[in-house]
C-alpha cells in the first residue's frame, strides 16, 4: 500500500503515505488534537512549540472545523468539518522545500509532468497574533500547500525559525484521486470488502452540522461559554503556580490554551450564526488574541526557568 | 567652527594607461521572491551596490541587474582593479586655538600632529589634517559593499529562517560573487551569516536542477539558457506575450492585454511556457467580468477573446516547465480548476440574478447591517444621504432627472450583499449595473450603479452621463466629508480610506466633463448631513426640511437666515450650531482638493504658483472655471510677453508697496491723465483704459485666453514707462498721480490673478 511509485488509491492512502513519509524523515507523528480547531496552527504542537528555543518535528493529520464553510454535503468543494495534514519543524531544515517536493512524489504527483510553483501568500492569524512569511503552493493552477517559516506567535518573535506546511487533504486527494465532488471520493480502498466513500462518511454529518452551524446553535449559550472559556484561561493562567498537591511549581499553559481554542471555536460558531457585528467581531478577535498572548507568554516563562 | 565632519576629497593621480578592467558577476539566489517584489528589488540591489562603489572610490563602466522568481543578478562591466587612491583633507581650528580643541580635532579626524599643515584662510591661519589613503583591491571593496547592501536591503517584508541573524525576503541559499578577466574568474572572498560566496549556480527547480560552475557573465548567461532559466526578465515578459498572440491568432482569437498581469506571471517563472485551454461550455455565458476576474485573479490566466461573439472563449496558462507530454497534463489540471471555480461563480449569479429579478429588496434591507464605518454607519444609511443630495446635483448638473438619481443612489450599494460581490469583491458596482438591469431599471440607472465608484485610478475612465456624475460625485463626497468630520484625514503616507483618490476622482469628474459646480457648497451640504448624524439630536424630518432649504439657497449663512425668516427657530438653531464647524471643515477640505488639483496638473506641466496664484480669486471652487484660467495664465506665461509682463507688474507693485508703506496711505484713487507728462506716461494711460474694457467684457464672457491676451498688451507700455518716467519725483502731486497710476496697473493685473504668488 505504501508504494510509493504508484497513484494511490484513495483518501486514507494519501494520509497514510504523508505520515510514512514525514516519519522516513525523523518526524514524530502525533495524532488530530482532540478539541475543534480551525486549522492545524491552533495545535499546541505547532502554536505553542513555535515559541522558545527547544527544537521539534512532527507530523500530524488535523481535523478542522469551518463554521461558515458548510454547504450541506452539496458543494463539491466546501465542507464545515475537514483534514489538514501539518508537518512544523524547528527550527526549518535548510532544504525544507526540497523534503516538500519529494512528499509530493510520495503521494503520486510527478513533478516531471505537473506545473508546481511557490506564489506569495503571506500568513497572518489575528487571533493567535501571529505571522509568518511562506506561499501558497500550486500544481496545475490549484492550491495544494501552505508553506510558512513562523516569524512571530502571540506576539513574541520566533527565533529559532520553524517552518510549517500545510496540506489542505480533500483538495489534494481529489486532484490525485481525480475526482469532482469530494463526497464521491473514495475513503478507503474501492475493492475493500466494505468500500466507503467520503460521502458515506461525512455526508449526513455535513448536513447536520450545517443546519446546526447557521441556524440552531443557542447563541445566548455560546456568548455564555465564551465568557467562561475566557475567565477560565485568565484564572488558570493566575493562580499560584504552587501546586498544593504535591508542591510543585506548575504553570497550566496547556489547560489555558485549551480554553483559548474554545473560545476562538465558539467565536467562529457566533460568525457562523451571523449574529457578530462588524465592531464586535474586532472586538471577539482582541479577546482571544490576548488569551493566546497570555498562553504564549507563560509557556516561554516555563521554558526559561528550564 | 571645525568642519570636522565635511571631508574634502582629492584623487591623487589621474592614470594616464587604462588601469586592468574587470568584470564583476553576483547572483544572490534565494527561494522564490513574490512577484510584485522583484523589479524593485533589482533596481535596489544595483543602487545599493553602485553607491557603495562610487562612495569607495572604486570606478567602473556600467552596471545590468536581472532578476527571476529565485535570483537577482547583477553585472558590473569594466570595474577598476583598485579603488582611487585618494586625500582626505579637513579643516581644523584655528592655530592660536586652545589645546584641547586641537586635540579635540585630532581625536575626530583620528590623526596625529603629523598629518597637520597650517594654512592661510580668509578666516585666518588655520589647521588642515591631511591624510592619504592609499587605494583599495576591488574585490575588498565588493566584499564590503556587498554586505552592507544585503544587510541593509530595503525589503518592505523580510524573514528570519533557521538559526540565523540574517534577514532577507525569503531564505537566501546561494551566493556567487566573481571577479573574471579574459574569461578567468576569481571567487571573491566573501562570507555573510555562514554563506560563502563561490563560483556555482544552479538551473530551473525542476527541469536542471544541478550545479555547475561559471566563469563570467556570458558564460553564465548561456549556460543558465541550457538549465532552463532564462535571466532577462524582459525576455521572458516578450516570449511570453509572442507566443501567447500567436496561439491565439492560429486560432482566430485576440489575448487581452493586461501588463499588470504579463509582469506578475514574469514574475512566476524561469522558463516560460505559454498553454491555450478552454473554457467549459455552460460558463460561457456569465459575464465576462466575472469570467475574466476568476482567470485573473486566482488562476493567473489571461483571457482569449473571440471577436466575432465577443466572448471569452479561451484561456492562456503560462507554465514553468517544458513537459514529455508537451503540458497536457498542466492543461488539464488548470482546466478542471477553473472549472470548479466557475462552478460556484455560476451558482452565486444564477441565485443572484434570481433576488435581482425580484427587485431586490432583500438585499437593500440587508444593507442596515453592512456597515460603512463604525462611526459613520450603515451602508443604508450612507444611502440614505446619497438618496438626500439627489435633488442637489439634479439643480446642479445639465439633464439630470432628480427621480433617476433617487432610484440609482438606492440601487447603488445593493451588489454588496449578492453573493457574487461577496466572492468577487472587486466586481462591486459591475454586478451592480447587471443586476440593475435584471431588476428592469432604466439604463441609465444601472449605468450609475455600474460606474459610480469610477475612477478607480488615474488612468481609469469617469463617468459621462448625468445620472452616474450624480452619484460618482456623491459618493465620493459623501465619503470625503465623512472621514473629515471623524478626523481621519490622510497624514503622509497613510491615506486607508484612498480619500486621495475619491478627491481626484471629483476633480477629474468635473473637469472632463466640463460641469459647472459651486463645489464648496456640495461639500458643505455633505458636510451638514455628517454632523447632524454625529450629534445625534435632529429627527429625519427637521432634516429634510434643512436639505429643501439648503438646496433652495445654495449657501449656509443665507439659508441659516431664510429659515429664521420663515419663523421656523428651531430648524434655525439648529443649523447655527453647526454653522462654524461645517464652514471650517469645507475651507480645510477645499484646500486639500486644491492641492490633488496641483499634484494632477503637475503631470500636465503646469506650475504650482500658477495655481496657487488662480485659487486665491473668488469663485476658486467652480473648478472648471478655475482651471480655464489656470491654463490662460499658464500659457501667457510660457511667451516672452507673460515673462516681463509679470516683471512689470512685480515692479510696480514693489515700488507701491514700499511708497504705501513709507507714506502710511493707499494710492487707491484713480490717477489723472490731466497730469501725465511723458509720452510714455500718455500711453500707459491710454493703454490701460483701452485694457480694461475688453478685459471686463472677456471676464464677464468667462474668457480668460482673451482676457489673458488683453492683459499682454500691457507689457510694451509698462516697460516703455519705467524705462522713460521717474515714479518717485520731487513734485509731490505728480509723484502721487504716478502711484496711483501704478495701482491702477496693479488692480488690472490682479483681475487676472494674484500675480503676486507667480515666481519669476
Amino acid at each position: 500500500m505504501l508504494n510509493s511509485t504508484s497513484i494511490p488509491r484513495s483518501f486514507q492512502e494519501i494520509m497514510l503515505r504523508l505520515q510514512f513519509y514525514w516519519a522516513s524523515k525523523g518526524c514524530a507523528i502525533l495524532q488530530s488534537y482532540d478539541l475543534e480547531v480551525g486549522a492545524g496552527t491552533f495545535h499546541p504542537a505547532t502554536t505553542l512549540r513555535a515559541l522558545g528555543s527547544k527544537p521539534w518535528s512532527v507530523a500530524y493529520v488535523q481535523a478542522c472545523r469551518r463554521p461558515t464553510d458548510g454547504r450541506y454535503g452539496e458543494n463539491p468543494n466546501r465542507l464545515q468539518h475537514y483534514y489538514q495534514f501539518q508537518v512544523f519543524i524547528k527550527p526549518n531544515p535548510a532544504d525544507l522545500q526540497d523534503l516538500y517536493l519529494d512528499s509530493l512524489a510520495a503521494i503520486g504527483i510527478n513533478s516531471d509532468l505537473h506545473d508546481i510553483r511557490f506564489v506569495e501568500d503571506d500568513w497572518e492569524s489575528p487571533t493567535l497574533g501571529a505571522w509568518g512569511l511562506g506561499w501558497e503552493v500550486w500544481c496545475d493552477g490549484m492550491e495544494i500547500s501552505q508553506f510558512t517559516y513562523f516569524q512571530q506567535v502571540g506576539g513574541h518573535d520566533c527565533h529559532p525559525i520553524s517552518g510549517e506546511l500545510t496540506y489542505g487533504l480533500e483538495r489534494l486527494a481529489m486532484y490525485i484521486l481525480n475526482v469532482d465532488h469530494v463526497m464521491n471520493m473514495p475513503f478507503n480502498d474501492p475493492n475493500a470488502p466494505v468500500a466507503l466513500t467520503y460521502g458515506d462518511v461525512f455526508r449526513q454529518p455535513e448536513e447536520e452540522y450545517s443546519r446546526f452551524n447557521f441556524n440552531m446553535a443557542n447563541t445566548d449559550l455560546l456568548y455564555r461559554h465564551f465568557k467562561e472559556a475566557e475567565a477560565e484561561c485568565i484564572n488558570l493562567l493566575n493562580v499560584d503556580p504552587i501546586d498544593q498537591e504535591t508542591g510543585r511549581r506548575i504553570i497550566m499553559v496547556h489547560p489555558a490554551y485549551d480554553q483559548c481554542i474554545k473560545a476562538s471555536h465558539i467565536f467562529n460558531l457566533l460568525d457562523s450564526r451571523g449574529v457578530i457585528s462588524v465592531t464586535e467581531r474586532q472586538d471577539f478577535i482582541s479577546r482571544v488574541r490576548s488569551m493566546a498572548k497570555k498562553c504564549a507568554d507563560a509557556f516561554l516563562q516555563i521554558e526559561e526557568r528550564l | 567652527m571645525m568642519e570636522l565632519l565635511s571631508a574634502r576629497l582629492v584623487p591623487n593621480e589621474v592614470s594616464k594607461w587604462k588601469a586592468l578592467m574587470q568584470e564583476l558577476l553576483i547572483e544572490l539566489l534565494s527561494e522564490e521572491i513574490p512577484a510584485r517584489l522583484q523589479r524593485r528589488a533589482a533596481e535596489d540591489f544595483k543602487n545599493g551596490m553602485i553607491a557603495g562603489f562610487s562612495e569607495a572610490g572604486l570606478t567602473f563602466d556600467r552596471a545590468e541587474v536581472n532578476y527571476t522568481p529565485r535570483r537577482l543578478v547583477l553585472v558590473v562591466h569594466g570595474l577598476s582593479e583598485q579603488s582611487l587612491s585618494v586625500t582626505e583633507e579637513r579643516k581644523g581650528p584655528h592655530t592660536d586655538a586652545p589645546e584641547q580643541a586641537i586635540e579635540g580635532f585630532l581625536r575626530a579626524v583620528g590623526v596625529d600632529r603629523d598629518h597637520l599643515e597650517v594654512r592661510e584662510t580668509k578666516k585666518g591661519t588655520t589647521l588642515f589634517a591631511v591624510v592619504k589613503r592609499p587605494g583599495r583591491p576591488a574585490q575588498e571593496i565588493v566584499a564590503e559593499v556587498l554586505e552592507n547592501v544585503i544587510r541593509k536591503f530595503p525589503w518592505p517584508k523580510s524573514m528570519l529562517w533557521g538559526e540565523g541573524k540574517l534577514r532577507w525576503v525569503r531564505p537566501l541559499r546561494r551566493l556567487l560573487c566573481i571577479l573574471s578577466e579574459n574569461n578567468l574568474a576569481q571567487v571573491v572572498p566573501f562570507e555573510i551569516d555562514g554563506l560563502v560566496a563561490g563560483n556555482m549556480t544552479e538551473g530551473h527547480r525542476f527541469m536542471a536542477p544541478e550545479v555547475f560552475t561559471v566563469n563570467c557573465f556570458m558564460d553564465y548567461v548561456q549556460k543558465l539558457r541550457q538549465a532552463k532559466v532564462e535571466i532577462r526578465a524582459d525576455v521572458r515578459s516578450e516570449k511570453i506575450w509572442k507566443h501567447a498572440s500567436e496561439l491565439a491568432l492560429n486560432a482566430g482569437l485576440v489575448v487581452l492585454k493586461d501588463n499588470f498581469l504579463l509582469e506578475e506571471v514574469t514574475g512566476l517563472v524561469e522558463w516560460p511556457v505559454v498553454l491555450m485551454g478552454d473554457i467549459a461550455k455552460e460558463y460561457l455565458a456569465l459575464p465576462h467580468e466575472i469570467l475574466q476576474t476568476s482567470m485573473k485573479e486566482h488562476q493567473k490566466f489571461f483571457s482569449v477573446l473571440n471577436p466575432t461573439s465577443k466572448r471569452i472563449e479561451k484561456l492562456i496558462i503560462v507554465a514553468n516547465r517544458e513537459t514529455a507530454d508537451c503540458g497536457k497534463t498542466i492543461r488539464l489540471g488548470n482546466q478542471r480548476v477553473l472549472s470548479a471555480r466557475l462552478a460556484d461563480a455560476k451558482f452565486f449569479w444564477e441565485n443572484d440574478s434570481k433576488i435581482a429579478k425580484q427587485g431586490m429588496h432583500t438585499w437593500l434591507e440587508m444593507l442596515k447591517k453592512v456597515t460603512f464605518h463604525n462611526q459613520l454607519g450603515s451602508q443604508y444609511e450612507r444611502v440614505e444621504r446619497l438618496v438626500s443630495s439627489a435633488a442637489l446635483f439634479a439643480s446642479v448638473i445639465p439633464n439630470c432627472e432628480v427621480d433617476r438619481v433617487i432610484q440609482s443612489a438606492r440601487v447603488s450599494k445593493v451588489d454588496l450583499n449578492s453573493d457574487t460581490v461577496g466572492e468577487f469583491p472587486e466586481l462591486q458596482g459591475i454586478m451592480g449595473g447587471y443586476f440593475a438591469t435584471q431588476a428592469g431599471y432604466h439604463l441609465t440607472v444601472s449605468d450609475a450603479a455600474k460606474n459610480h465608484y469610477k475612477p478607480l485610478g488615474p488612468s481609469d475612465e469617469i463617468p459621462h452621463q448625468p445620472i452616474s456624475i450624480a452619484v460618482a460625485l456623491a459618493d465620493k463626497l459623501d465619503t470625503l466629508t465623512g472621514f473629515w468630520a471623524i478626523k481621519k484625514k490622510p497624514t503622509g503616507s497613510k491615506d486607508p480610506f484612498a480619500l486621495r483618490r475619491s478627491a481626484l476622482g471629483v476633480i477629474r469628474i468635473i473637469l472632463e466633463n466640463e460641469l459647472r459646480i459651486p463645489l464648496s457648497f456640495l461639500v458643505n451640504f455633505f458636510f451638514v448631513q455628517h454632523y447632524f448624524r454625529l450629534m445625534n439630536d435632529v429627527k429625519a424630518g427637521e432634516l429634510e426640511a434643512i436639505n429643501v432649504a439648503l438646496i433652495e439657497w445654495h449657501d449656509l449663512p443665507l439659508t441659516i437666515r431664510k429659515i429664521k425668516e420663515s419663523e421656523q427657530a428651531e430648524l434655525a438653531a439648529a443649523l447655527q450650531k453647526i454653522k462654524q464647524v461645517v464652514l471650517q471643515n469645507t475651507e480645510n477640505l477645499l484646500d486639500f482638493f486644491y492641492e490633488r488639483l496641483k499634484v494632477f496638473l503637475r503631470t500636465q506641466n503646469i506650475r504650482h504658483d500658477i495655481i496657487d496664484a488662480c485659487v486665491s480669486m473668488s469663485h476658486a471652487d467652480d473648478l472648471t472655471l478655475l482651471v480655464h484660467r489656470i491654463r490662460a495664465l499658464s500659457t501667457l506665461l510660457q511667451t516672452d510677453d507673460g515673462e516681463n509682463l509679470i516683471q512689470g507688474f512685480k515692479r510696480a507693485n514693489n515700488i507701491l508697496t514700499q511708497a504705501e508703506a513709507c507714506d502710511g496711505v493707499p494710492y487707491s484713487e484713480l490717477p489723472d491723465v490731466t497730469l501725465a507728462e511723458q509720452t510714455s506716461e500718455h500711453l500707459l494711460f491710454s493703454s490701460l483704459e483701452r485694457v480694461a474694457k475688453e478685459m471686463d467684457i472677456a471676464l464677464q464672457n468667462e474668457d480668460f485666453t482673451l482676457a489673458v491676451q488683453s492683459i499682454g498688451a500691457l507689457r510694451e507700455p509698462i516697460n516703455a514707462f519705467f524705462e522713460n518716467v521717474m515714479v518717485n519725483v520731487d513734485q509731490s502731486a505728480i509723484r502721487e498721480n504716478r502711484l496711483r497710476l501704478l495701482n491702477r496697473v496693479r488692480c488690472i493685473c490682479l483681475k487676472i490673478a494674484d500675480l503676486t504668488c507667480v515666481e519669476s
